[in-house]
């Protein structure tokens, strides 16, 4: 019974993460039509906001130590931080502590400056284009991203731990009447359910309640309609880019403590976030939701040992196969619209 | 007209450089009486380096290719000499090899054994390349031994770890500097048996994939020979980035010690992983719990962060060993690029020496001149000490060093204290050891290629 | 997932005309008999186009003449065009045709372990097994259409990768893969003297080449390429049957409107269906020639990211065109291949004759896009072509061309 609620917390904070991720993609992907391959990347990059960030506040003076010397005998120079000599030793060690939380509301700008940025520049002319050269574009957008953060950060994971307050975990067992220490869980895992599902009721709630959301679903609906009744449809599409790719930041930021952040971390993340959109059905927001808590959910189930033992090899393919069945039973996926990227 | 199976590029490229007019048409085979693959010209050999540049492990194999070129620059006669000077054998003294001068060619094995193929193919065919080296896996370093034993030319491996490369895989024309899953295992499970006791639980976490099942093999025999028990192994798929569902059974399976059989990135996630859940200040069967390490990377420990401090592991090497062949490695990579040198940086430097070394002992290019030279060759001053280069599995055979995680780091280098040093007669097993290939294993005949 | 906008992807596919056409051989019209004797002359003179350079010099470094990447060449053109002909004329997008190169690649080396080292045998196994398996995948696939049915075939695809890689070890050989050992022993012709057995083709080794030296240049005429290279005339040559082809004709019309063809009673899933099989077929061939030319099979052959390459190639070539796809294979396995050789010491010597400084300042520009950058450029490239010619390679070919005409009818008047 512990294993299952533990199994449960997991699947709910991987299906948190491809929620996220899914969202933003179907923002993109299910409504303004765009095969979009470079969410990963995006993806990617909000988890890299929080690498920049770190390195901007561990921007550093070297400071000479008397009497030791580094590994070729040379006098070792120490790394002083240049916040400490600002805000001084205490409050500058806190700071960088705190860099995952700073970094959130750093990236918001950055990548909606990155989303606008995309549109404008190359997405806006491919709407019309065949989805093929869509994809070849966002492909090699995907690349050249990658690319560009490998060639200053290197290919190896770079840690970003969560605040010291929250890596310890919570014993959640306890609340349940279990005996303590059964069923643990990390304190920054439940932060991140938490924060994913106050994001996604943000988004529903945009689109649901105001007036820009209501003009944005129905150009989703009948774009030209939209647009003969004088609507400048094209500048709220490029919002809602801004807005998609804020979202897939955002997942990012967050995922950095919990997965140490590397530069191809985008395309391991891009196969899965199209078959959750997907599972989810075309064009449907709640669906690539439920779908990406669903796969997170039954992954995390299918990992458990007792599975495996009688299932072997199942952790690996439970996904998929979960597409498969989905995708056979119901045509268009959990939620999907009619004649949405059908043909 | 003259029929090959691979080109002899080097000779008509160096001839022609040269200035040996050739007259038209001229067809190929100046070199007949030679009778291997690719033999060099009189004024220069190449070699081919053959690392991850793209993907996951493209960092460790920069740092391959940095030590490569420092290898080749000290063989030219460039640079202080790095550990020409402390290498127990004095033949090669800064004229390149054979006095011809190392020229070398880099490919991308982008960690996919097709790729890595096609590169050292590339090498092969068209750059004439007599030896190749590299690989940051032991799936490609297996893929491309085997192209170098049917091609013809000598094959030392980079950083490989698996058992296979000179178990059930091993090659005639393949040669491995590095230490093996085995070694790793038999020289941790004493150090753990001493500080974690003996009746410990164990509960593995391994990659599925071959140098997986070699290493949870290895630990699982030698831990339980010091008497411990294992609980369970559970396999984990390599693209797994996030294991929560894996960690999380951990702690109520009654083990009291989690073994991760993981390398690089798996490794990274799965032991942050580990201590997010809080594995590490939980008590289990009255005991402090434990995670072990088997196989350490500096490079990749580095993305642990301060996960892995206290941490036990083995390493091939490590750049704050005292010894003169190490600090000399040290001083002369530290000068060069500004920070110490990594495990695949040593082996690959040393493979290089190596190779050299036994080209000029045999007095030839030809491969199995070359392997008859390195066939239970021993040798010292290249960092680990007395090393035996085993004629029965091309294995090299030399202390483990058993290490762990640094509580207090002083640098973003120095993340790793060395615990033991294994002596190498607790670490050597037969050559038909079941864990090898047991008898079936053989390496072949030895290949000249045409 | 084809495109509701632009439903003309298929610039250069002219309209099918009577198979009696005059003026050509073999059944095909004046126009593609050109095209073929264009692509037969190109391959067979592979040799020598593609090593402009002599050996030795700087630009030696861009030579692609060699073995290895020839056969790349034509094995990856097979595949792309055998994508293509699902791809390029119903417009269903298949993201998981590499399992089929897969499958085949599996079959052709166990028919070389346990049956015979000859490649014959293994290349049909291999177009057989990945035939069977295109049927139930592109059978089950083919219930949904759209982005659905990419799904489902990346989703079996990505299956079988992960089983290959870890359950299924004792068939596959897990992430080693599989090679042909010494302790082999075909049914026909193995070696008897415990060497390890080459792939052949009675009697002749796949990696025998004639080396032919002119002046300073160097070519190299290899049997295994020559192989794979007559598989690809026949492969491309079948591609320009089934273009031209009434079957052809109702690819088409599945890609321009399938519920029109339901009315006229046909059925399209029929035709799709064996468009998916003979594409599949296809992978197969390219799997059982590559085991063939380098007797090796590793399942990341099978990854999504093969399966998302046959995709950009056939795109960056230009898809529904007959040359587009070989054009794509060519120019990814090029830069693959060669790009990622150069390194620092090549740029300084190319740069040699800069004074110093601009030398290194030179060097360092172009360090970034060479070497372990070269998915950089390949990035950059994908965006460059698909910007500026929207219809692939081929596109860009046809403005060279269109600019030639337009000159010399300049010229004449």
């Amino acid at each position: 019974m512990d294993q299952i609620i533990v199994q449960i917390l997991n699947g709910l904070d991987k299906g948190s993460a491809y929620a996220l991720i899914a969202l933003g993609l179907t923002l993109i992907f299910g409504t303004l039509g765009v095969v979009n391959f470079a969410h990963g990347a995006l993806f990617m990059l909000g988890a890299f906001c929080a690498v920049i960030l770190s390195k901007i506040l561990n921007i550093s003076r070297e400071v000479l130590v008397e009497g030791e010397t580094d590994f070729l005998g040379n006098p070792l120079m120490r790394d002083v931080p240049v916040v400490y000599d600002w805000f001084g030793e205490a409050a500058g060690a806190a700071i960088i502590d705190w860099n995952v939380p700073l970094a959130i509301l750093f990236s918001i700008p950055i990548m909606i400056g990155v989303g606008f940025a995309m549109e404008r520049g190359l997405i806006k002319h491919f709407y019309k284009r065949p989805h093929a050269d869509q994809i070849l574009v966002t492909f090699g957008l995907a690349i050249v991203l990658a690319e560009v953060i490998k060639y200053f950060f290197g290919a190896n994971p770079i840690q970003t731990p969560a605040p010291a307050a929250f890596t310890g975990s919570l014993d959640f067992g306890v609340w349940l009447g279990f005996d303590p220490l059964t069923i643990m869980y990390p304190y920054w895992r439940l932060v991140y359910f938490f924060f994913s599902a106050l994001i996604i009721a943000g988004v529903f709630a945009f689109l649901q309640f105001t007036t820009f959301g209501m003009v944005v679903r129905a150009g989703m609906a009948d774009r030209e309609t939209v647009q003969m009744l004088g609507i400048d449809i094209d500048k709220r599409f490029t919002f809602m880019f801004g807005l998609a790719a804020a979202v897939a930041g955002l997942a990012g930021v967050m995922y950095a403590p919990i997965v140490a952040p590397n530069y191809h971390m985008g395309m391991d993340f891009l196969v899965l976030s199209f078959v959750v959109v997907v599972v989810g059905g075309m064009g449907s927001l709640p669906g690539a939701v439920a779908a990406g808590f669903l796969l997170g959910i039954l992954e995390s189930f299918a990992s458990m040992p007792v599975v495996v033992d009688i299932l072997p090899g199942i952790n690996q393919i439970i996904i998929y196969l979960v597409a498969i069945i989905i995708l056979l039973t119901r045509p268009r996926g959990l939620m999907g619209r009619k004649g949405v990227m059908e043909d | 007209m003259s029929k090959s199976n691979f080109t002899r590029r080097g000779v008509l490229k160096t001839g022609a450089v040269g200035g040996a007019a050739l007259a038209l048409p001229q067809y190929l085979r100046a070199d007949g009486h030679a009778g291997f693959t690719n033999a060099p010209g009189d004024s220069e050999v190449v070699l081919g380096f053959n690392v991850p540049q793209t993907g996951p492990y493209a960092d460790e194999g920069a740092d391959e290719l940095r030590a490569y070129e420092l290898a080749v620059e000290h063989l030219n006669g460039g640079g202080d000499g790095g550990m020409l000077n402390t290498f127990s054998s004095k033949v090669l003294d800064g004229t390149g090899i054979l006095g011809r001068e190392v020229k070398y060619v880099t490919g991308d094995t982008q960690t996919k054994s097709d790729a890595a193929r096609a590169s050292a193919r590339s090498m092969i065919e068209k750059d004439g390349a007599i030896m190749i080296t590299g690989g940051s896996s032991s799936g490609v370093a297996v893929a491309v031994q085997a192209l170098c034993q049917e091609a013809g030319v000598i094959f030392m491996a980079g950083l490989t770890h698996s058992n296979d490369t000179t178990g059930k895989d091993r090659k005639a024309n393949g040669f491995r500097h590095f230490f093996n899953s085995y070694m790793t295992g038999a020289a941790l499970a004493p150090v753990l048996a001493a500080n974690y006791g003996t009746d410990r639980k164990a509960y593995h976490l391994t990659a599925d994939y071959n140098w997986g099942y070699t290493t949870e093999e290895a630990i699982v025999s030698s831990t339980e020979a010091m008497g411990w028990e294992t609980v369970n192994s559970v396999k984990t798929p390599l693209t797994q980035t996030d294991f929560s569902s894996y960690i999380a059974p951990v702690l109520n399976s009654g083990a009291d010690v989690l073994v991760l059989n993981h390398y690089g990135g798996n490794m990274v996630n799965s032991l942050t992983n580990a201590v997010q859940f809080g594995l590490r200040d939980a008590v289990a069967n009255g005991k402090n719990f434990e995670i072990v390490v088997p196989l350490y990377s500096r490079l990749m420990a580095r993305g642990a962060g301060a996960n892995v401090k206290g941490i036990y592991g083995s390493t091939n090497w490590h750049w704050s060993l005292q010894d003169e062949g190490s600090q000399a490695f040290v001083r002369s990579f530290g000068t060069k690029y500004g920070f110490p040198p990594s495990q695949a940086a040593h082996t690959t430097y040393v493979q290089t020496l190596l190779y050299a070394d036994a080209v000029t002992r045999a007095g030839s290019f030809a491969p199995c001149a070359v392997a008859e030279a390195l066939k239970d060759y021993e040798f010292d001053g290249l960092g680990n000490g007395p090393t035996l280069y085993r004629g029965d599995d091309h294995q090299c055979f030399k202390d483990v060093l058993v290490v762990r995680g640094k509580e207090n780091p002083e640098s973003e280098f120095d993340l790793l204290e060395i615990v033991e040093v294994t002596p190498v007669d607790q670490v050597m097993y037969a050559p038909d050891h079941p864990q090898m290939g047991g008898a079936d294993a053989s390496l072949g005949e030895c290949n000249n290629g045409a | 997932m084809t495109d509701q906008t632009n439903p003309s992807v298929t610039t250069a596919a002219p309209s099918p005309r009577p198979r009696a056409a005059s003026g050509g051989f073999l059944g095909l019209t004046k126009r593609d008999s050109t095209l073929m004797l264009i692509v037969f002359a190109l391959v067979v003179l592979a040799p020598f186009i593609l090593n402009p350079f002599p050996e030795g010099s700087a630009m030696a470094q861009f030579n692609a003449g060699y073995p290895d990447l020839m056969q790349r060449f034509v094995i990856f053109g097979i595949f792309a065009i055998g994508f293509n002909i699902l791809f390029g004329l119903t417009g269903y997008l298949s993201f998981g045709h590499a399992a089929f190169l897969g499958v085949g690649s599996y079959a052709a080396i166990w028919s070389m372990k346990l049956v015979t080292l000859n490649v014959i045998p293994g290349i049909l196994f291999a177009i057989v097994v990945a035939g069977l398996f295109s049927l139930v995948v592109g059978f089950v696939s083919l219930r949904r259409s759209g982005i659905y049915f990419s799904i489902l075939t990346l989703a079996f695809a990505q299956m079988m990768f992960a089983m290959a890689y870890s359950v299924l070890t004792p068939i596959t050989g897990g992430e080693t893969g599989l090679q042909i050992k010494n302790t082999d022993t075909p049914l026909f012709g193995g070696p008897t003297d415990g060497s390890i057995g080459r792939a052949n083709l009675f009697g002749a080794e796949m990696g025998n080449s004639y080396e032919l030296a002119l002046g300073n240049w160097l070519f190299t005429f290899n049997l295994g390429y020559y192989i794979a290279a007559v598989f690809m005339l026949i492969a491309f040559y079948l591609s320009i049957r089934v273009f031209r082809s009434p079957f052809g004709m109702m690819l088409r019309a599945v890609k321009s409107n399938q519920q029109r063809m339901n009315y006229t009673g046909l059925t399209p899933k029929r035709y799709t269906l064996w468009a998916f099989i003979i594409s599949g077929m296809y992978a197969g061939l390219a799997g059982g020639l590559m085991v063939a030319m380098d007797t090796q099979v590793g399942p990341e052959r099978m990854f999504w990211t093969a399966s998302g390459e046959v995709v950009i190639m056939t795109i960056l070539g230009g898809a529904g065109t007959l040359m587009g796809p070989i054009l794509g294979a060519g120019f990814i396995k090029y830069m693959e291949n060669i790009i990622s050789k150069i390194n620092k010491d090549i740029l300084h010597e190319w740069f040699a004759f800069m004074p110093d400084g601009l030398e290194d300042v030179m060097v360092s520009l172009v360090y970034p896009f060479i070497g372990k950058g070269w998915h950089l450029t390949l990035g950059i490239m994908f965006m460059l072509v698909v910007i500026f010619l929207p219809g692939g390679l081929v596109e860009g070919g046809q403005r060279i061309a269109a600019k030639f005409r337009r000159n010399k009818t300049a010229g004449d008047n």
